[in-house]
């Protein structure tokens, strides 16, 4: 383990990624936790002067992930995975509530929020589970099996409740599809997310409408090349969306809280924001589109510096970005993570065991939903869903949940170049 | 394809981010502006009004600091609302209903809970204000009136309304605007500009320092200071002289056009527009559509303008060459005309040449002149057009150009008026049928400046500058350069001499003789206009306008003087004596005839302006 004799090859082109997303976000939560009346760059009161304590934790942090051998994560996936449930468990019991949710535990002066761990930790079990010589993705057991290790930590995290930190688990099928999940399932959740969406949208009646439309269409194009398709079929799966559709809708209605509705109905166009419940996007967008190009400068924001945009150091760090450094800035920012996340896939597919090429993709796929979820919502794509932004938003359980997230996969990816 | 389908999602995920974050940043630019008003405010520094003096440089018009209650409802707490009401001296019901009314308007910005508290009661306040979050206390500069005369010279100042603010982005809500007077016409001298500080704030509205540096702001500039040609002595006696009684006085320097003096009666004190009492003193005012003292009489009054106007017939008869100073013409107890009733007059010496005709107000006499002057041309169309060119250039039928916001044109009918009148070319008419407009009578109308300017110009003996009130604008030396440009009428100065001369018996020989004022030379004309009211829609004659018209002294002329006493009967009774104590109180600074003050100030007219109210029949002219 420590000491290792194998020379070890770093893909210094994720290595810089990372070390350009973790500069950036640092001067920007700088600028939107800035304030004058602290004069001393080492104030440790200050937001700032924090992460950059978190930030050069990590540089320890990395250097203990890199001397672990790949195997030891292997050999002790379960293990990790299974300490990682405990954790999230345990907040039940010992967890610190903050902001209306019980996310952290509170240790001689720090915070510790698992749910950042957990995301590692769960695709490491993934990738061992799925990896295993006698799984197969085709098969049912099987598929259930995986889907429990996926959905677990997120039924841990849901009632925290933190749905969004949960939601993260979604981007966990694309791992799977990669290994042989049957593209229905894909299909499937598309299918009903689409609804899910239309029928807030549009309502029950004109989705019912469509649906029976299209089901008649695709029966009488199929008929013309099969003599024999089965009507009973067709109207199965209609009457099965149309019941999905109902059923969103008692959903919304009834279980839902007024405020998820209005945040839906905002996005969707449905709702005039009278009572400012959009505030937080509202001023995101209008951070952002004041940028223009070039953005205002450094610490010249009048929306960052006038603090409009609320936990702007946080989830809406970003907005930072969009008002100060503009268009370009922003460009800057969304190209060097479609690179990272690009890079990690092109490093997972060239990766020779399956077990690093699942987790490779686990990694890129979280990663993934988080950059898209954030910059959807920031940006008012997507309705509000409190979700960091990797790398870039204040907090050291973020930070470095990433970080381990990241570079136990920098490791592996070492140790394939070395053994090729 | 397994392979490529997130790869496919992250590229589509950035071409999607990509568009929105161009639409938002670069094509919509509305974001922007929110963005200026989200976090950029402006807060402005008012600058001193400019002070308002008279010509001897007595000080007329000042500030005085006013104290608004200020309330950001966001910011306020919890409080002992009855302690704080009577602090303030409202009731509760109505300090909810203020506080109500500004949660509505905004939360954010701040609202007045009660408006102009004296130096004195903020001394008090400022010692409580602490206690009460959310409130504070504005300073604002009003108006401080030294006098308590002429308002209708000043003018006041009040808020802008929503029409100025679109029309002129100068002004805010809440900004103070001159209204009417010199305070409106000198509006943007007196109110100098007003600084601005751009200030950044954060999303609670607290200032978090200048924007950029301050490098957009900008300082105040205090109005300037200005004097006005009113001599304040001679304003404040003619008020006083005016007391129960409507009417006007407007005296101005032949020599140079100022004004000295500009009275209306009824009129106010300045200083009930100004503080807390405001909106309900104005109110009052506004609404007293009986005496009407927001009525400028001197400028919007428009009267017919009786005898004086015979000064005018003569000399536009003498410049026609129709009439010689020295033809005697005679009246056989009025003017016969074309078999009708003849246009009557009263008793007096026959014949008269022309100074007799003008000491003695012959009717006969100026109706003779009149007819020959508008005869003198193939048609009366001609010779009316003709009779009115000489009195536009006396400044009559027209706006005058003065330096005040109210005025009226009067009327001087032209042919085309007639020839409507008449619905020429079916009927004809003749000048006999205009003959009234030879006594001052008929259709012509004049404002007491229209024959104060005309006397002038009889004083001047052929020319005067346009009235004006501004003497001095404190840093500028020079005015408006057409008030320092001399205006010629059109009758040589030669045909001057026989009018003086009839004005100068009228004080001496004629019909104002009783009121002579010794040691001084007085040329004057009374006049006695006819008016009618309509009282349940039928026409009503009520007692005759009292009129005087004088210059003196009647060598180089040191004042010109027009008044007008409403209802007030011969010109001689009110106009006269009042024109002769404003003479000698301008001239001499002081009163040889304390009987004629004492008649004036103890004279009231109010049972005469009483009579058509009263519902009951009642005699005129009495």
């Amino acid at each position: 383990m420590l000491g290792s004799r194998n020379p070890i090859k770093l893909d210094w082109i994720t290595i810089f990624i990372y070390i350009a997303l973790v500069s950036i976000g640092w001067v920007n939560i700088y600028s939107a936790s800035f304030n004058e009346a602290s004069t001393s760059f080492f104030d440790f009161s200050q937001i700032y002067t924090k992460q950059l304590i978190w930030i050069s934790l990590s540089i320890v942090l990395i250097i203990f992930i890199l001397a672990i051998e790949s195997r030891f994560y292997e050999r002790f996936s379960s293990l990790i995975y299974l300490v990682s449930l405990l954790s999230l468990l345990g907040l039940f019991v010992l967890g610190k509530n903050v902001n209306g949710a019980t996310s952290w535990y509170f240790l001689g002066g720090f915070s510790i929020q698992p749910s950042e761990f957990a995301k590692a930790a769960t695709a490491l079990a993934l990738a061992k589970y799925v990896s295993d010589i006698q799984t197969n993705m085709n098969e049912f057991n099987h598929q259930i099996k995986a889907l429990i290790i996926i959905i677990l930590p997120a039924l841990f995290i849901i009632p925290q409740p933190d749905p969004g930190s949960a939601l993260v688990y979604v981007a966990l099928i694309f791992p799977l599809y990669r290994e042989g999940l049957h593209f229905i399932y894909l299909l499937l959740g598309f299918i009903v997310a689409a609804l899910f969406v239309f029928t807030l949208a549009f309502g029950v009646a004109w989705i019912s409408v469509g649906i029976i439309l299209i089901a008649v269409l695709i029966y009488f194009i199929n008929r013309k090349r099969n003599k024999r398709t089965n009507v009973f079929k067709y109207s199965f799966i209609a009457i099965a969306c149309i019941g999905f559709s109902f059923s969103v809708n008692y959903i919304f209605e009834n279980i839902l809280e007024q405020r998820h509705r209005d945040r839906f109905n905002l996005v969707l166009g449905k709702q005039v924001d009278n009572a400012n419940i959009g505030y937080n996007t509202n001023q995101s967008e209008i951070a952002i589109g004041s940028g223009g190009w070039t953005g205002k400068g450094w610490l010249q924001g009048t929306q960052t510096m006038g603090k409009f945009v609320p936990e702007q150091d946080t989830d809406y760090i970003f907005s930072t970005v969009g008002e100060e450094w503009g268009f370009l800035g922003s460009m800057l920012v969304v190209i060097l993570f479609l690179a990272l996340i690009i890079r990690l896939l092109i490093l997972a597919e060239r990766q020779k065991s399956q077990y690093s090429r699942i987790y490779g993709y686990s990694v890129a796929s979280i990663l993934f939903i988080h950059f898209f979820i954030n910059i959807g919502m920031v940006t008012g794509l997507l309705p509000t869903i409190g979700i960091p932004l990797p790398f870039f938003s204040y907090g050291g359980s973020g930070l470095w949940g990433f970080t381990i997230l990241l570079f136990i996969f920098i490791r592996f990816d070492a140790t394939n170049y070395v053994n090729r | 394809m397994r392979k490529f389908l997130l790869l496919f999602v992250v590229l589509i995920t950035g071409l999607l981010f990509t568009s929105r974050l161009f639409y938002l940043q670069v094509y919509d630019t509305s974001a922007q502006i929110s963005s200026d008003n989200n976090a950029i405010k402006k807060k402005f520094d008012y600058p001193q009004r400019g002070f308002i003096f008279d010509r001897n440089g007595k000080l007329l018009v000042s500030n005085q600091p006013s104290y608004d209650v200020m309330v950001i409802p966001k910011n306020v707490e919890p409080l002992d609302t009855l302690e704080f009401c009577k602090l303030l001296k409202i009731t509760k019901s109505d300090f909810d209903e203020i506080l109500r009314k500004a949660r509505i308007y905004s939360p954010r910005l701040p609202s007045v809970v009660v408006p102009q508290f004296t130096k004195e009661e903020y001394a008090y306040l400022s010692e409580k204000m602490h206690k009460y979050k959310g409130f504070y206390i504005q300073k604002r500069a009003l108006r401080n009136y030294r006098v308590n005369h002429s308002a209708n010279v000043f003018g006041y100042i009040a808020e802008v309304n929503n029409q100025i603010i679109k029309k002129n982005p100068y002004y805010q809500m809440g900004d103070l605007i001159g209204k009417a007077g010199v305070e409106q016409e000198y509006e943007e001298i007196l109110r100098g500009t007003k600084g601005i500080n751009y200030i950044q704030t954060d999303r609670f509205n607290r200032v978090i320092g200048p924007y950029k540096e301050g490098i957009y702001d900008t300082l105040p500039e205090n109005g300037k200071d200005i004097t006005l040609t009113i001599d304040e002595r001679l304003q404040k006696y003619g008020e006083e002289l005016l007391v129960n009684k409507r009417g006007g006085i407007v005296a101005i320097e032949p020599a140079t056009g100022e004004i000295l003096a500009l009275i209306t009666a009824s009129n106010y004190d300045p200083g009930l527009l100004v503080g807390r009492e405001r909106s309900k003193n104005f109110t009052k005012l506004w609404y007293d559509t009986i005496s009407r003292p927001l009525f400028d009489r001197v400028l919007q009054g428009e009267y017919p303008p009786g005898s004086p106007f015979k000064t005018l017939t003569a000399l536009i008869g003498l410049q026609e060459g129709v009439i010689d100073a020295k033809e005697q013409i005679s009246c056989h107890g009025g003017y016969h005309y074309g078999g009708k009733k003849p246009l009557g007059c009263h008793h007096h010496k026959s014949p008269l040449s022309m100074v007799g005709g003008i000491a003695n107000s012959c009717n006969a006499y100026f109706c003779t002149v009149y007819r020959r002057t508008i005869e003198k041309f193939p048609s009366p169309q001609e010779g009316i057009d003709n009779w009115r060119k000489h009195l536009e250039s006396f400044g009559l039928g027209n706006y005058m150009g003065y330096d005040l916001p109210a005025g009226k044109k009067g009327l001087i009918p032209t042919s085309n008026f007639y020839n409507r009148w008449y619905q020429y070319p079916k009927y004809k008419w003749y000048a006999t049928a205009t003959i009234s407009n030879a006594i001052g009578q008929g259709e012509v109308l004049l404002t007491p400046m229209q024959m104060v300017n005309f006397t002038a110009a009889i004083a001047n003996r052929g020319w005067y500058y346009k009235p004006h009130i501004l003497k001095n604008i404190k840093g500028i030396d020079t005015i408006d350069s057409k008030y320092t440009k001399r205006y010629n009428t059109t009758i040589d100065s030669k045909h001057f001499e026989p009018i003086v001369e009839g004005m100068y018996d009228v004080y001496n020989k004629g019909t104002a003789s009783y009121i002579r004022i010794p040691g001084i030379e007085i040329c004057g004309k009374t006049g006695t206009a006819e008016n009618f009211t309509k009282i349940d829609g039928k026409r009503v004659q009520l007692t005759d306008h009292s009129i005087f018209v004088a210059f003196a002294p009647k060598d180089n002329p040191k004042i010109a003087i027009a008044v007008f006493v409403e209802n007030g009967y011969w010109g001689s009774r009110w106009a006269g004596r009042i024109a002769g104590l404003m003479i000698e109180k301008y001239l001499k600074g002081e009163i040889s005839r304390k009987d004629m003050e004492e008649y004036v100030l103890n004279g009231s007219l109010e049972e005469e302006y009483a009579k058509p109210y009263s519902g009951e029949t009642f005699n005129i002219n009495n």
